[in-house]
């Protein structure tokens, strides 16, 4: 098997203080890249972790990227001590389920600014930075952004928009060498999954044709996959992750 | 070299110009090939000599040759 070797490479993950955005950090380090590790909060073990991992590799910026502001910071921060940018993983996301009647405005809000928005700020950014070298952007959208789910309809609403930002992005930044994509993750065991409660959960895994809930590694994989040179002439594309998930 | 000469070596660069081109006749939309596309070829270009990250309102407020050495002076570390 041909291992994926990113030293040298500088990547940015955002939303990696838990779930599926701390398992790529892992993995993105594991197979030598230097990571920026982005939250609003980054707790203490969290930290721990990932420097067992490789201590010199780890930085962290925390930060509120919702905010444009702070998704611009992120990238001059990371131009200031680097230089260059390979690899951005646009993962941080919020879901707040609620049936159509009950979506308040400053839910949708928070989804759109955090879900949508930001990779946007983001993708801006952090473009001009990777032209330099070329790269790769992997956005996190979902599989509720392909079919739509009842009870989502904000968040399926901001993870379509990360599958077409995903494609013009792709379109755009192909001929600076940049190589824009997206995972779609199905029903995978986090937080996040766990806020939706047992029945949503147990419904989720009959429609699961591998049987099982997916984990964070299981996305993270394929994240690694697309930001590396082995997916060097995959861009535009959204990759389900999701165990052949049916909605 | 001094500032405005940093600044037209990207342009130079970006729309292939003479060293003795006419720089007030460089204004964005104006001269042909200064485009969006060309302005985005012109900031990285930009970005690289001055070793710097424009800010936003800066890539969109850069109009002119004129406009473009006034920004740049609050890049230029030299």
């Amino acid at each position: 098997m041909t291992k994926i070797d990113l030293s040298g490479r500088v990547a940015v993950v955002t939303g990696a203080s838990r779930g599926i955005g701390f398992a790529i950090a892992r993995r993105l380090l594991a197979a030598g890249a230097t990571v920026i590790v982005n939250s609003r909060r980054i707790d203490a073990d969290v930290v721990a972790e990932l420097l067992a991992v490789a201590p010199d590799r780890v930085h962290l910026e925390p930060g509120d990227i919702a905010d444009p502001d702070g998704a611009r910071q992120l990238v001059r921060a990371v131009f200031s001590r680097h230089k260059r940018l390979d690899i951005l993983v646009n993962n941080a996301g919020i879901m707040r389920a609620a049936v159509i009647g009950m979506i308040s405005d400053d839910d949708l809000r928070a989804t759109l600014d955090l879900n949508l928005a930001s990779p946007i700020h983001l993708i801006q950014a952090a473009a001009r930075l990777m032209a330099r070298t070329g790269g790769s952007i992997v956005n996190v959208a979902s599989v509720v952004g392909l079919e739509g789910a009842s009870g989502q309809l904000a968040y399926a609403a901001s993870k379509a928009g990360v599958g077409g930002m995903t494609r013009a992005a792709a379109k755009e930044l192909a001929p600076k060498g940049v190589r824009v994509n997206a995972v779609a993750p199905g029903y995978i065991e986090t937080d996040m999954t766990e806020n939706l409660g047992e029945a949503v959960r147990a419904q989720s895994l009959e429609s699961i044709g591998l049987g099982r809930a997916g984990l964070p590694d299981d996305v993270a994989d394929a994240v690694l996959f697309l930001s590396s040179d082995m997916a060097r002439y995959i861009t535009g594309q959204v990759l389900r992750v999701d165990g052949g998930m049916v909605i | 070299m001094t500032l405005e000469d940093k600044v037209f070596a990207a342009f130079q660069e970006t729309f292939d110009l003479a060293e003795d081109f006419d720089r007030t006749l460089l204004v964005y939309r104006d001269y042909p090939e200064w485009d969006s596309i060309g302005h985005m070829t012109l900031v990285a270009a930009l970005e690289t000599n001055f070793d710097a990250m424009l800010e936003a309102n800066d890539i969109l407020a850069m109009s002119s040759f004129t406009k473009a050495v006034e920004i740049m002076s609050r890049y230029d570390e030299n």
